[in-house]
């Protein structure tokens, strides 16, 4: 290891001095990523979890919300089926949505999605979401977009989280190119 | 201190009087625009730090101007004058933003930070230390005139539609919020003085780890050194991370990246992590080198040592530290868990034992020293004061649940007022005041310097007490117009303004007084209680001191 650091005695400081910058430099750019997993890892924000099979319902009902949004100038309607559900904790539930392209021309979206209150988000789980991948639809076109959910029995294990009698699911669609297209 | 330990009478057989008209052979743009000398680039960055606190504080002016009355009064004209610009409220309210924004970075990296580290810590780390210069002069160098252009993108870019994000540029103004080239300018403008910051941060480790003079151990140094070493950590760990962030605003404006822009899975939250992430060590930078001075200053007007040397320098090291995990006490607002919010609580109010620590040690230090109130003990013990007021309404919005209520008011104004505008500028005049005979070796006006501080303390008062009224009243940060229910003690804040700017014209008046017409001050006009290495030299001191090095022992 000696060998390669510079001989003189200032140099030396400076180079670890440069190898503390270029370290936090790393760690600004590495944080994108890790705040990504770190969301995923403790719902963060209402960041919402994926599972394949729902455990079972518990003997306690929780009201879900579905609050629908639209990026700005994107000319698509989109509202819940029914705005408001109540299921048991721990069931599979399936709920729809209908998007309906108002415009001329053929858009496609992605939706970017979150629950309130946020420490309900390490427990709100979908098993299947059209928010997972892209939706396309041609110009007057209306479809119907299923999400398939529960929510986890262990909420109620959780002390900030048990008093919780209602979950907000907000969906938000944007067009996607629009990073693109505003640039 | 433990530098009581040296002697001044050491030291007087290395004056190097040989050299000290080396400067005379140089000519003046080869001495003032290629320095490798620690001394001239400490001037230049103070002559850069005045007039650029000029510029700040005159933007302030127009905003107190504007909110003397409730209404907008002034900036619809303001905004005409600007091109592209024309009366009407979007314009009044956009040239607003630019205000604020434009105060904000200018006296944080344009006026606090060149002159506490570029200005006093260029000027004066190397020679407490006994070191001829800095490690790396050139270098040196090379960080001055990086601000230069930084600045001059920051003040031209309200001529191409103007930066009005607040001197945070919060994600998603910053991004798609605000198209045109002035934002880029300021993201570039904060590029360069990071880049500038950083470059003198490792030149100050590197000349405190490598240049100290024989027996110059650390826990000799002075705390002033101590204070710079410090900050000089924080910048080093703190800016790289501001890099990053701003680099990818720039990204997401100009090239199509959604790092902070939900609809390609971005998140802006995660901005406002990385920059208080820097955010807030950045303050504990602007504020820890006038720890230092006020340090050296009281310790010399009570002709005592510093009571608790090692604590305190001790505790500036954990100030550092603990300023890295509080980052998210300015976001208890954007939906952290209750968990989240009260860890950062606690975290952000241990702050306060420390720095607790330091003000209950300079007044020790004080107490039953021989006490001399000039001009830089003035501006100590007033920055004690202020700083401590500061301090208590920040303990107050350490709290997540109070922090809710008063998150952006005029109460978080007045909060940050009285640490920064109050605290490290009246740590600012202290150094100056105290060092102003050793860098011009003239004598400043004992008169006009305590005119300049109390009037400067009643104005400053004036101006910020009333902001906690008005904050507890909820009237908002960054807008323009309020109730007429306000008006009252708007109307005082102003009159305060106009306080402060007139003693003011009493500090110019005095330092260019002095320059011409001071009487010689001599190697040492602060007498026993001056116990460091430059009341040794003479008054200014020699272009190139210690040719051979002190030893203390």
């Amino acid at each position: 290891m000696a060998r390669f650091l510079p001989a003189d005695r200032k140099l030396r400081t400076a180079f670890f001095a440069v190898l503390g910058i270029c370290f936090m430099t790393g760690v600004g750019w590495a944080s994108i990523p890790l705040y990504r997993m770190f969301c995923q890892a403790t719902g963060l924000n209402g960041t919402t979890q994926r599972g394949t099979v729902a455990p079972g319902a518990v003997d306690r009902q929780i009201r879900i919300d579905f609050d629908t949004n639209v990026a700005p100038h994107m000319p698509w309607k989109f509202a819940p089926e029914n705005p408001s559900e109540t299921v048991a904790i721990g069931a599979r539930d399936m709920a729809f949505f209908t998007a309906t392209n108002t415009s001329d021309h053929p858009i496609t979206g992605t939706a970017t999605y979150n629950v309130t209150p946020a420490q309900a988000g390490k427990y709100f789980t979908k098993i299947q979401c059209f928010c997972f991948t892209q939706q396309t639809l041609k110009p007057g076109e209306t479809a119907r977009m299923p999400v398939i959910f529960f929510v986890d029995p262990k909420i109620l294990a959780d002390p900030d989280a048990n008093d919780v009698e209602t979950i907000t699911l907000s969906y938000t669609f944007y067009p996607v190119d629009s990073a693109k297209a505003k640039g | 201190m433990t530098d009581t330990a040296l002697s001044p009478a050491a030291f007087e057989a290395h004056h190097d009087d040989v050299h000290a008209h080396d400067d005379h052979q140089m000519s003046f743009f080869a001495r003032w625009f290629m320095s490798t000398n620690h001394k001239d680039i400490g001037t230049l960055y103070l002559i850069f730090a005045i007039v650029a606190g000029i510029i700040g504080g005159a933007i302030s002016g127009l905003m107190r101007a504007e909110l003397a009355e409730p209404g907008i009064q002034y900036l619809g004209i303001w905004a005409s004058y600007l091109p592209g610009g024309e009366q009407g409220l979007d314009h009044s309210l956009h040239l607003w933003n630019v205000l604020i924004t434009a105060h904000g970075l200018i006296m944080v990296f344009f006026m606090v930070m060149p002159a506490m580290i570029g200005g006093f810590g260029n000027w004066f780390v190397p020679i407490m230390i006994g070191a001829p210069d800095m490690a790396f002069p050139r270098m040196n160098n090379v960080s001055f005139w990086l601000l230069i252009p930084s600045f001059t993108l920051l003040l031209a870019s309200p001529f191409f539609g103007g930066a009005g994000n607040g001197w945070t540029l919060y994600a998603p103004l910053s991004t798609y919020g605000e198209p045109g080239p002035s934002t880029d300018m300021a993201i570039l403008s904060l590029h360069l003085a990071g880049a500038s910051s950083i470059l003198g941060a490792i030149n100050f480790i590197t000349t405190i780890f490598n240049m100290r003079a024989p027996g110059m151990t650390l826990h000799k140094m002075p705390l002033f050194v101590w204070s710079v070493l410090v900050t000089a950590f924080l910048l080093l760990l703190a800016l790289p991370v501001l890099a990053a962030a701003i680099t990818m605003l720039l990204t997401d404006r100009n090239f199509g990246t959604t790092f902070f822009d939900p609809a390609g899975g971005g998140d802006p939250i995660l901005y406002q992590h990385l920059f208080w992430f820097f955010g807030h060590p950045e303050v504990y930078i602007m504020i820890l080198p006038g720890f230092g001075i006020v340090s050296q200053v009281i310790s010399t007007f009570s002709k005592k040592p510093v009571f608790g040397y090692l604590g305190m320098a001790y505790a500036m090291v954990a100030i550092g530290v603990v300023g890295f995990v509080v980052w998210a006490h300015h976001m208890f607002t954007t939906g952290l868990s209750v968990n989240t919010k009260m860890y950062f609580t606690a975290a952000t109010m241990v702050i306060a034992v420390p720095t607790g620590i330091k003000i209950f040690s300079w007044i020790a230090t004080m107490w039953g020293g021989s006490l001399s109130f000039k001009t830089p003990m003035l501006w100590a013990i007033g920055f004690i004061f202020m700083f401590t007021v500061g301090g208590v309404t920040g303990v107050v919005l350490a709290n997540g649940g109070i922090d809710d209520y008063m998150q952006d008011s005029y109460y978080v104004v007045a909060h940050f007022h009285y640490v920064l505008s109050l605290g490290a500028v009246f740590s600012l005049f202290c150094g100056f005041y105290y060092w102003f005979p050793k860098m011009s070796g003239k004598m400043y006006n004992e008169t006009l310097g305590q005119i300049h501080y109390y009037v400067f303390f009643v104005g400053v008062n004036v101006l910020f007490f009333p902001m906690h009224f008005l904050g507890l009243q909820n009237m908002q940060r960054r807008v323009p117009d309020y109730t007429d229910a306000l008006a009252q003690w708007n109307w005082v804040a102003t009159l305060g303004y106009k306080i402060m700017a007139a003693s003011m014209l009493v500090f110019f008046v005095n330092v260019i007084w002095s320059l011409f017409k001071g009487k010689p001050a001599g190697d040492n006009p602060w007498g026993d209680g001056a116990t460091t290495l430059e009341w040794t030299l003479t008054s200014p001191p020699p272009y190139h001191q210690f040719e051979t090095l002190p030893r203390i022992d």
